[in-house]
């Protein structure tokens, strides 16, 4: 099967000397929803802007669907949608131009990027704001702006650069179930995002990458299982002045209220509610202190930051 | 892209930017006309009575067709150099660039649309001439070749001009220290001929000079300078300035990190 996209050895220098990407190897599977992950300059925008033809890369190859870059770039351009992390649309365009003007800049003709772009919008929640210029909407309306535009001539691969960004919760729910629909109609998306919730929920499998260099690329599951312990916080009734002593878990006191507790994978945690009742310690409510793939995001991209 | 599909990426590229300069017209074709008004005013009516016929054509008549010209260099540079750098300023140069349409067809749109604001100026501007004086049309293919040739001229040297500009001043040094110059010492105001020699042959290193002298020929039927000679200059001029501009797009300059 040919990928959708296919990295070799993929390197960028930038003019001013920053090597951004030290030869990355990338594979994403056609239908896939993948995650690039990565702290701020690990060079995920520059990735795909090498891969949408935003920046010259300095060496490898790039593959989208078969097409390679340098021999077959306006066929691998039109695979690909783009959803950039910064806005670049004319603010001074009606909304629905800006749409219509994408589609015809793909040889689609203006009748047909009329209703692809009725469709798009009104889907994304922006049809009533058409007539509208651009640089009225909100920052959310924006980010929907830039999807619909990336939409309009159906591509089979959609690239979204941080598109939840600045995005207020509800707004963001209806993305998300947006984009699964799209990928279950068969399109392939690649997404970013500084949302690990995000992609824990909606991709399948996952790529760190961390100063230029992929650290980590498997599937969500295999990677989320590979977690060995995870911490609970637990909020307490009564007010707690020394950290109790819990056989077999590693207890720290945040306040008099508040107890942290590391979890390793294989304890049951009817255990640790034995101990605590053991102790007559009474919990009021329970949580995760933070989301799986976070925590183990953060261990990765830390671990790397101390060997460094 | 197939032969259609190029066909629609192209309207599609001269629509919008015809569509930029019409939506802000009070900003991009309403002050020429002002200009040329004053210019006939001030050197057609009070100057131009006191100086007498030039080549045989009253003062006001024999400035037409450089004023008309000027309006249409003008119009056409500063068209296509703020379109296309605005377009990098805000990155919607980055919507073409992530199609499949072919680099001389970005290059033809921008030049379209540059063109389409020279004719459109050009003809505004012969509309308020001839409140003042009637223009003889000579030869109507001189003429409007000429103002075609000149626009696309310019209209690429704009182009090139916004490829170069990383901000705002850099859009207006070109057109402020080179291209007026040019243009005022291009003979709109004035024969060469009225010249003393050494200004004349400096003169004729002025491209300017060429076209002007060359539409002034198609409406009046007057010339100092040969029309074999400045069709040549023009011609060359744009097979050149079309290249650099492609070689330019190709690269990426300026768009692509
Ligand atoms: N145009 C540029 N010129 C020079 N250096 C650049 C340029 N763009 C990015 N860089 C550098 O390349 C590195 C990678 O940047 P990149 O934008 O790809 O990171 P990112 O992973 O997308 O980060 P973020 O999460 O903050 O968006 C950074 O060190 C950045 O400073
Ligand atoms: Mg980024």
């Amino acid at each position: 099967m040919i990928p959708a996209l296919s990295l070799r050895n993929l390197t960028k220098v930038y003019k001013n000397g920053v090597t951004a990407l030290h030869g990355i190897d990338l594979e994403v599977a056609p239908g896939d929803f993948f995650a690039l992950l990565g702290p701020n300059g690990a060079g995920k925008s520059t990735t795909i802007g090498i891969v949408s033809s935003l920046v010259n890369k300095t060496s490898g190859t790039v593959r989208v669907f078969g097409h390679d870059i340098d021999t077959g770039l306006a066929a691998a351009k039109a695979c690909i949608g783009l959803v950039p992390q910064e806005f670049n649309f004319n603010i001074f365009e009606p909304v629905v131009e800006v749409v219509v003007n994408q589609a015809g800049y793909y040889g689609i003709p203006r009748r047909l990027a009329f209703e692809r772009a009725e469709r798009y919008l009104t889907q994304l929640g922006l049809w009533e704001r058409r007539h509208d210029q651009a640089r009225m909407l909100s920052g959310g309306m924006k980010r929907r702006l830039m999807i619909a535009r990336a939409l309009v001539h159906e591509p089979r691969l959609l690239i979204l650069d941080e598109p939840t960004a600045g995005v207020d919760i509800e707004i963001r729910h209806s993305m998300w179930s947006f984009l699964s629909q799209i990928n279950a109609a068969g399109t392939t998306i690649i997404l970013t995002t500084h949302y690990l919730e995000e992609a824990e929920r909606l991709c399948r499998n996952i790529a760190i990458i961390d100063h230029g260099r992929i650290i980590e690329n498997t599937g969500m599951r295999q990677l989320l299982n590979r977690m060995n312990s995870h911490t609970l916080v637990l909020d307490l009734v009564n007010p707690l002045d020394a950290v109790p002593e819990l056989p077999g878990f590693i207890a720290s006191r945040v306040d008099d209220h508040i107890l942290e507790v590391e979890v390793s994978r294989d304890v049951n945690i009817n255990m640790l509610f034995t101990a605590l009742s053991a102790r007559g310690i009474e919990v009021g409510s329970l949580r995760n202190k933070t989301n799986r793939l976070e925590e183990l995001f953060i261990r990765l991209v830390g671990n790397k930051e101390d060997a460094a | 892209m197939n032969g259609r599909e190029q066909y629609v990426a192209f309207k599609a590229i001269l629509v919008k930017e015809v569509l930029r300069f019409a939506r802000i017209w009070i900003q991009t074709l309403l002050p020429p006309m002002v200009t040329t008004a004053l210019y006939f005013v001030i050197f057609g009516r009070l100057i131009g009575s006191q100086v007498g016929d030039v080549n045989g054509f009253r003062y006001m008549e024999y400035i037409v067709p450089g004023l008309i010209l000027m309006a249409v260099i003008t119009n056409s540079y500063a068209n296509v150099v703020s379109s296309f750098y605005s377009s990098k300023f805000q990155h919607n140069i980055e919507e073409m660039l992530v199609a499949p349409v072919p680099n001389y067809l970005i290059l033809l749109g921008f030049i379209g649309g540059g063109l389409a604001r020279g004719l459109a100026v050009g003809v505004a501007v012969t509309g308020v001439a001839l409140f003042f004086t009637p223009i003889p049309l000579h030869n109507l293919w001189v003429a409007c070749s000429v103002l075609v040739l000149t626009s696309v001229l310019f209209s690429l040297a704009g182009f090139i001009n916004g490829v170069y500009a990383k901000s705002f001043d850099d859009i207006s040094l070109i057109p402020t220290f080179v291209l007026t110059p040019l243009t005022y010492l291009g003979g709109v105001f004035y024969s060469v001929a009225m010249l003393p020699t050494f200004w004349q042959s400096v003169s004729l290193a002025n491209p300017i000079l060429y076209m002007v002298d060359a539409f002034r020929y198609g409406l009046l039927g007057v010339s100092d300078v040969s029309l074999a000679t400045a069709y040549a200059a023009v011609v060359g001029f744009v097979a050149g300035l079309f290249g650099f501009a492609l070689h330019l797009l190709n690269r990426g300059y300026g768009v692509r990190a």
